[in-house]
Parts: structure tokens; sequence; C-alpha cells
């Protein structure tokens, strides 16, 4: 205990005699772990954003979308095909299991007509089970019901900024508005969901029953009725994997697929997209705190400076302290400490400004972070090993010097 | 208790060399007080380095308490400058941000471990108990020399060295270090060598040996 002490209350005296100096010299570490930290607190804010952002489409959402389709070689974009059917949808609903619903909905661009206001808008005809697979929720009114499906009633559920813009304020519900060349009646408005992702916001929605009556749903060869998309959600999350498989195995049949062919499908689980998006956050804020860590080093070398200097001052100290009795570990591990002391401290200091910093970043809502425990851990154990790093030479060269020659030197 | 035989210490000076002790020869017994004098650049400092372990010599033997210490390793030297040796020097080299007391905690540190009590008894004898707290800056030349003897006394050394002692003050400050440094060795024993450029306190020794171009050229007894 006491072996430990003495060289600590050593450092101690050497920083607190130079309290500029030590000031200055923990100022750089202070601010390249103040950087570090509130740069890697915005990344992972931003990250826990947009995975949040994720959880309300749900999580436990998977999407099969039409393949890309090859006609004399030439490829359209995915998504251009048209293999998925509602018949499919049904097949899947029925044959795999862990499913709790299962929403095809086939959507198309058509000029809406409100009084004055006319605008093209995306108009998807949908289930009933489109609003709880896709976590969507009613801001005023109501979704259409089962029955108003079956018999392909006229009614519409507008996404919240295609009501802002053909309504401004009014109440929109039990309006009539002309699409293509069907008249609806807006039933409900859904609550903003945010613009990511093919937001439902900019959508109109009215049964795909319906639907059907005003635009020509293509059929395949088969003569089954074409979809956009298919989502569905999976009762357990676990299994998200073993669902995908069944699908893919079912839809293959379905669609005649040798096994050679590719799929003319694709299937994408929530999941999977949120683990590429987390990815890729992670790696903008790995990049973020990689710049940081560049002041962190300047910083120890700045130390380093330091400690060459109060070495080189202190030569007459060494020499006592050798002419007493000090091996050269007792001199190395001396000054070794000190620099740590000096870089602990500005770890220390760093931490709290940076989170103050990007406690202040979020609180003038700039920005959402999320200062958490495994970098402030890293930051401060990086920053006693910078010490311990650009303190060895210094320490090294203190401790060899000759003690007749540091006692004589002035 | 020191046993120098042919010791001979050649310093490199940029292409020459410069020889500071040829084949000196030299025994200090257990308990003696000695008296080193000569001219400057006789070699004197050189020598007492050399008892004190702080340098070793380019060949010859030096044997310390029957040890052989010539050709030991810079960690086994500071371990008996530790134990076994304590320094005054003519400069006091106290560490200016300590205060006496931490001075002469110092004094322990690398030779076992500080005690305070026992520093503080230390300082006593040196008749500065009241002054422990005392930065060197704040104490005179004479007060400081003797809160270097007691850092040097404080780990109880078999043997101490001071390299002119009294050269920095005056006269009467200067007996009072002699006159603590006599009674040290007439009351604990300690085998003490002084340089010293000073007759009057050559004769407070029992023995004076003289320097010159790095060779005895006389020892009387006193």
């Amino acid at each position: 205990m006491k072996k430990w002490f003495e060289p600590l209350a050593t450092a101690w005296v050497g920083v607190v005699t130079h309290k500029l100096r030590s000031f200055l010299t923990i100022l750089g570490i202070v601010i390249g772990v103040a950087a570090v930290i509130s740069l890697m607190s915005i990344g992972k804010g931003a990250q826990e954003e947009i995975l949040s952002r994720i959880e309300t489409l749900g999580s436990n959402l998977i999407t099969i979308r039409p393949g890309a389709f090859t006609f004399r070689g030439v490829g359209s974009a995915a998504g251009g095909a048209q293999t998925l059917t509602i018949e499919d949808a049904e097949a899947i609903a029925e044959q795999v299991p862990y499913i709790s619903s299962v929403a095809p909905y086939y959507s198309s661009n058509l000029q809406v007509v409100v009084g004055g206001e006319n605008m093209n808008s995306q108009v998807t005809g949908v289930t009933t089970e489109y609003m709880p697979v896709n976590n969507l929720e009613i801001a005023s009114g109501t979704f259409f019901s089962e029955s108003d499906y079956q018999r392909g009633a006229k009614v519409a559920v507008l996404g919240s900024s295609v009501k802002d813009t053909l309504y401004a304020d009014a109440d929109p519900v039990g309006q009539q508005m002309r699409m293509g060349t069907i008249i609806v009646r807006v039933i409900g408005v859904l609550e903003s969901k945010g613009q990511m992702f093919g937001s439902s916001d900019d959508a109109i929605f009215i049964p795909l029953t319906a639907m059907q009556q005003t635009v020509a749903q293509p059929r395949t060869a088969q003569g089954e009725k074409v979809v956009s998309s298919i989502s569905l959600t999976v009762s357990d999350k676990e299994q998200a994997d073993y669902v995908v498989e069944e699908i893919t195995s079912l839809l293959r049949t379905r669609h005649q697929l040798g096994p050679l062919d590719d799929d003319d499908f694709n299937i994408r689980s929530m999941e999977e997209i949120a683990e590429a998006v987390s990815e890729a956050t992670g790696t903008m804020t790995l990049l973020l705190g990689a710049i940081a860590a560049i002041s962190l080093l300047v910083g120890g070398i700045g130390v380093m400076n330091i400690m060459l200097v109060s070495v080189l001052e202190r030569t007459r100290e060494i020499g006592i302290r050798k002419a007493l009795g000090a091996r050269e570990h007792d001199i190395w591990l001396q000054f070794l400490i000190e620099a740590a002391f000096l870089t602990f401290t500005g770890g220390i200091i760093g931490v709290i400004v940076g989170w103050v910093v990007s406690y202040v970043v979020s609180s003038m809502g700039l920005m959402t972070t999320l200062v958490s425990a495994d970098i402030v851990i890293l930051a401060v154990s990086v920053s006693v090993g910078i010490g311990l790093f650009f303190g060895f030479y210094p320490a090294w060269n203190a401790s060899r010097l000759n003690p007749i020659e540091a006692l004589r030197s002035e | 208790m020191i046993k120098l035989q042919d010791i001979t210490k050649v310093y490199p000076m940029g292409k020459r060399e410069l020889t500071v002790l040829r084949r000196v020869s030299l025994t200090i017994e257990q308990g003696e007080l000695v008296a080193i004098m000569g001219p400057s650049g006789s070699g004197k400092s050189t020598m007492l380095n050399l008892i004190g372990c702080l340098d070793k010599p380019t060949s010859g033997s030096y044997s310390l308490e029957g040890r052989e210490v010539s050709r030991l390793g810079s960690g086994e030297l500071a371990g008996i400058r530790a134990n076994k040796i304590g320094f005054v020097f003519q400069t006091f080299n106290l560490l200016p941000r300590l205060s006496a007391l931490a001075n002469v905690e110092l004094g322990m540190r690398y030779a076992g471990g500080v005690d305070r009590k026992q520093a503080m008894e230390a300082l006593t004898k040196v008749g500065l108990s009241d002054r422990a707290n005392h930065r060197p800056t704040e104490l005179s030349g004479g007060e400081q020399q003797r809160v270097a003897i007691a850092r040097a006394l404080v780990k109880n050394p078999p043997l101490i060295l001071a390299d002119e002692p009294t050269g920095n003050l005056d006269s009467r400050s200067g007996e009072e270090i002699i006159s603590i440094l006599t009674s040290l060795h007439a009351e604990q024993g300690i085998t003490l060598v002084l340089i010293t450029h000073d007759a009057n306190i050559a004769h407070h020794c029992q023995r004076i040996i003289h320097l010159m171009d790095g060779q005895v050229v006389s020892e009387e007894k006193v």
C-alpha cells in the first residue's frame, strides 16, 4: 500500500508545483477525450434514433417485394416484375407458421381532386390487416372495416401529409374526393409516422377490393391477381429467419421455379434492415470517434513534450534521489506515474466536458445524443494508456541519467 | 571498512583522456574520522564519489565492509547507497518544494520506507525540530546543511561522506556543522569521510589524507 502511495504522492507534488503547465498539458487530453465522448455520443444517439424509428414501423415486420424481371436480357429495377399475387398472400397466411397477419397491397399513382386542389398521389389498395401490420394509428375518424372491404366500399383513409395538402386545417372526414374515375368518401386520417422508408404519410389507403374496380389490376399468366407487395408480421421475432425460409420455399413452389432459377421476389425482414442501418451508423460513429481520437493523439504528444522538459528541468532532483539510493525503476516509475496521473485527470475532466457538450447539444434539440458507459470507460483508459505510452520515453531518459552529472547540473 | 586498491579513474574528454585518479590505494577503518585535503582538480571529489558508489573505477578494486563493489551493476550500487551511505554536499542539495521534514523523509524513501517519527528524531538531533515545516528557502545556509545531515543520518548508515560540507557557510555555521558531525561520529561510531580546504576543520579529524594530481601524497595522524 505504502509502496504505491509514495510515488503517487510524489507525482501529485510534481503536478501541483507547476499548476499552469499541468493545466495546459491536461487541456490537450481534455479536448481529445471531450471530442471523443461528444462525437461518439452524437453518433450513438443518431443510431438509437434511427433504430427506434424502425421500431415504430414494426420490428417484427417482413416485406415481400417482386424481384427484378429480365426480358430478353434487359433487367428492370427490383420490384418491376409482376410476380406476387393475392393468392400468394393467402397461401402464406394458410401454410406458414408463426405469422400473425398478412397484408398484400397494390398501389398506383392516381390523380386526386378535391374542390380546386388537384394532386397526383400514391393510392394504395389494402386489406384491413394493413393497419396493424404497419403499426399505423388513426388520428381522426376510423379505418375501413372488414365489411367495407368485402363489399368494396368506396372509402378512403388519408396519410397526414396528403390531408395537409388537400384540406389544410379543415376536417376531411365525411368529405368526398374524386380519385381517377371514382368518387370516394374520406372516413379517417392517419397519425404521422415521420419521413422514413416510403412513409405512409404521403399515401391514400382504400380497400383493395375498391381499388380493383378503379384500376385494372394486372393478372399473371395463371390468372392470379398481382399485388405490389406483401407485408406480414411474425408472432415470434425469434422465428423470423425460419418464416423467411418457409415463405421462400413456398413461393418458389408456387411460382414454379426450377432449382437453378433465381428467386423472382425479395424478402426483407425489419430485423435485417435494422441490422444494416445499425451497422452503417455504427461505422459512422466509429469514423467520428477516429477523427476525435486524432486530437487525443496530439494531446498525448503534448504530454510527452512536457514530460521531456520536466525531466530536463528536474535533472538535479533526479541526481539527489539517485544519491539517496533511488534505483532506475524508482525514477522511471515516478515520472511514468506523473504522466499517467496527468492524462487520467485529463480523461476524467474530458468525460465531464464531453458529457456536458452532448447534453447541451441534445437539449438544444440539435441532435439526439447518448453517452454510453463503455465509451466513457474506453476514453478514460485510453487516456491513461496515452500517458503511459508517451510518458515512457521521458521517464526512461530520466532513469538513465548519470547521478554525478545530474547532481552537477543547475 | 573501506579498502581501495590501485584505483584508477579515467574520464574520456573528447578525443583525449583525463586521468583523475592514478593507482590510489587507501584503507579506512570502521569508526574512523578522516579528512581528505588537496588542491582543486586533485581528484578528491572523484575519490569520494567512488567511495560513495556513485561512480565506478576504471580499474582497481574497492571493497566496502568486505564486499567487492567495483564491478557491481547500477541497481546494486543504488541499493548500497540507499542502505549504507549518507551524503552531505557542499550545496546542500535539498528539494526546494519539500518541507525540511519531507526532505529528511526522502532519505528513508529508498531505504525501506518512510517513518515520520524517525525523521522527526533526526531533525531534533540536529536541533531543527521547530523548523520541520519550513521550506529550504526559509532556512539559513547552516540550517539547510543541518537538514541535509539529518537526511543523511536518518537511515542510520555506517558511513557518511561529506564533500566540503562547510564550503558555502560562514565560519560560525561551519563550526556548528563540524561539531554536529564530530559528535555523531563520537556518539554513534559512524565512519565519517569529509573533504575540506580548511586546515582547522581537518584538525578535528583523526587522520588527514593529502591528494595531489590523482595520487595520495601524504597521510598524517592528528
